[in-house]
């Protein structure tokens, strides 16, 4: 990753946490960043963003769980994973030991879930900061996402803020299946979020023209990839011309360093690659790479520059 | 009744990506084997391992890898057997010499080695046989006899007979047409070639993969079935790949085909189970799932 190093500083912040490249993995596209450990140095990236964890160990849904969708894919997981016993007894301890930096994904079904999670991750070793996963598609209230209610999204941040470790940044991740992102913006950010992730898939839907039934067990799923680019987009751009000082974290649909552009021109000071990683699972690395060499050609000699440029 | 089988272990190698040539590519009734030249592949691979091509070149949109299992490798080149089910795959199988694709691999976790002195029986199921090619050689260069059979649809969709006559003692071909060997079922011809077997490897549908396993489970004969589950990244990202499998301590996990499949003991799989979601996977409580 460093061959390809230009003279752009790629140095950025996730709220206090400062981290050597803006450009992170997504929550759910790589599982706990072991996988990636082949492909990519996952030191030199900005942070592993964990898939989200919950108090209990979850199955997850029955399969088929894929759809191959136009530049995209729908799915429904369910968040299966290892609960956060789990978490603290084996991926967390392993990202650590070889100083890989942690953003850890966080989700539940309550106010408190989320709240006693921060307070188990208070001064792990290797966890940089929490990413407040309300907005999740593929949970049992579907559409009833925290997210999508401005007085329950802000609740959860709350309780989260004051349960986290103060060192610990708490970035909330925000669902696009709203009318107004900007008003539950401005409420998680006004709960006490240090930043926001954006965005989290789209609710969609894929029916077997031959079965004639919908594709995924899950019936709807989250859909993901270069499809929803310009949705996500426009989030990030509409949440950072409202919100210029709160920081945000830039999702969806990143494919290469000038999609990555996009989002930082946009007012994304780190972005995060997902389903990008199912194409190419060195993306991380390269999309960082490539978004050094083009900031560097538009004659940006630091990342912090370039954020927000396009509304200037 | 505690399971004939261990866990597959680990491949001895991780995988690498890399941008490779085809060098040939062969037509064969409804398939196309492609061969690679990809040496930091063939050199890392064992039997029952995948590979997982992107499709449609860098600004395709067709996201997700296509995981095919390798057939042979030996010498630096990788041979696969391609079945066009799809765009991505149809695009696969129309790659001619001189064309290059990026390719991730060895992935999965390969075959593990027979109990000693075991006479092996092989059972692919249409293009599936291809995985059993490589497998079929290193047992017999281990000492082990070895018989196969390939059963598929038709003719047309049996594959690696010719690879396999080469290596096995026995090769038992059937078709559910009757179009070539015997008219049915792979069943008829391993339930005659079981008494002699100490442990059975199959690559194929679902539904055979149930049958083979099965059959031998019920003669205590170890069993190990490469599963063939659709995958989207075909590394242990994505979690897609899912199959409820009995692990070592006796509990059902949702575990991922990629990596800790493709091969799984036959008598781990609950292939009553696959697409739904058992109260007793672990964590199925937290979705909500309750014993009944």
């Amino acid at each position: 990753m460093t061959a390809l190093d230009t003279a752009v500083d790629m140095r950025t912040t996730l709220g206090s946490a400062p981290i050597p490249s803006p450009v992170l993995t997504a929550s759910g596209c790589s599982a706990f960043g072991g996988e990636l450990e082949p492909f990519v140095d996952l030191t030199a990236i900005g942070a592993v963003v964990t898939k989200s964890v919950q108090l209990r160990p979850r199955s997850g849904r029955a399969t088929p769980r894929m759809a191959e969708t136009p530049s995209g894919m729908l799915n429904s997981i369910g968040l299966q994973g290892p609960g956060i016993d789990g978490l603290l007894a084996e991926e967390l301890p392993w990202l650590a030991e070889r100083g890989v930096r942690a953003f850890v994904s966080i989700a539940g079904t309550r106010v408190e879930d989320f709240a006693e999670l921060a307070e188990r991750l208070r001064g792990v070793p290797g966890v940089l900061g929490l990413e407040v996963n309300i907005s999740c598609p593929n949970v049992e209230s579907r559409g009833e996402v925290f997210a999508c209610d401005p007085v329950a999204a802000s609740d959860v941040v709350s309780a989260v803020r004051a349960a986290a470790d103060p060192a610990h940044p708490v970035y909330a991740k925000l669902s696009p299946d709203v009318t107004d992102i900007v008003s539950v913006a401005r409420a998680v950010s006004e709960a006490g979020a240090d930043g926001l992730s954006m965005i989290n898939t789209l609710l969609g839907l894929v029916i077997d023209p031959d079965t004639m039934r919908p594709v995924l067990g899950g019936v709807t799923g989250g859909l993901s990839g270069p499809a929803i680019r310009p949705v996500a987009l426009r989030c990030v751009w509409q949440v950072h011309q409202a919100l210029p000082e709160v920081p945000i974290l830039g999702m969806g649909g990143i494919r290469t360093g000038l999609d990555a552009l996009q989002f930082v021109l946009a007012g994304a000071s780190a972005v995060s690659v997902g389903t990008a990683v199912f194409n190419d699972p060195s993306a991380v690395a390269r999309v960082h790479d490539e978004l050094a060499v083009a900031l560097g050609e538009r004659g940006f000699a630091s990342l912090a520059e370039a954020v927000g440029y396009a509304h200037r | 009744m505690s399971p004939l089988t261990a866990p597959a272990p680990r491949a001895a190698h991780p995988p690498v990506q890399r941008t490779v040539e085809v060098v040939g590519r062969r037509a064969v009734d409804a398939y196309v084997e492609l061969t690679l030249s990809a040496p930091e592949i063939a050199e890392r691979a064992q039997p029952g391992q995948f590979v997982a091509f992107a499709v449609g070149g860098e600004t395709s949109a067709l996201l997700l890898r296509r995981s095919i299992a390798i057939s042979t490798a030996d010498d630096g080149l990788v041979t696969v057997v391609v079945s066009a089910a799809g765009p991505g795959s149809a695009w696969l199988t129309e790659r001619q010499p001189g064309d290059t694709v990026d390719v991730v691999g060895p992935l999965g976790r390969p075959f593990p080695d027979p109990p000693p002195g075991a006479r092996a029986l092989l059972v692919g199921g249409g293009y599936g046989a291809a995985a059993l090619v490589g497998l079929a050689a290193r047992l017999r260069d281990a000492g082990h006899e070895v018989d196969a059979v390939a059963g598929a649809a038709g003719a047309d969709r049996l594959c690696s007979v010719q690879e396999l006559t080469g290596i096995a003692a026995r090769v038992a071909v059937t078709t559910d047409d009757g179009s070539s060997g015997r008219r049915g079922l792979v069943t008829l011809a391993v339930d005659e070639l079981l008494p002699d077997a100490g442990v059975v490897y199959a690559c194929g549908p679902m539904p055979m993969l149930r049958a083979v396993a099965d059959a031998a489970t019920a003669r205590s004969i170890p069993s190990y079935v490469a599963v063939e589950e659709s995958m989207a990244c075909g590394i242990g990202v994505c979690m897609t790949c899912v199959l409820p499998i009995v692990g070592e301590d006796g509990r059902t996990r949702f575990s991922r085909s990629c990596t800790e499949g493709p091969v799984f003991g036959g008598d781990r799989v609950r292939f009553d189970d696959v697409g739904s979601l058992p109260w007793d996977v672990v964590g199925a409580d937290a979705m909500g799932v309750v014993a009944p």
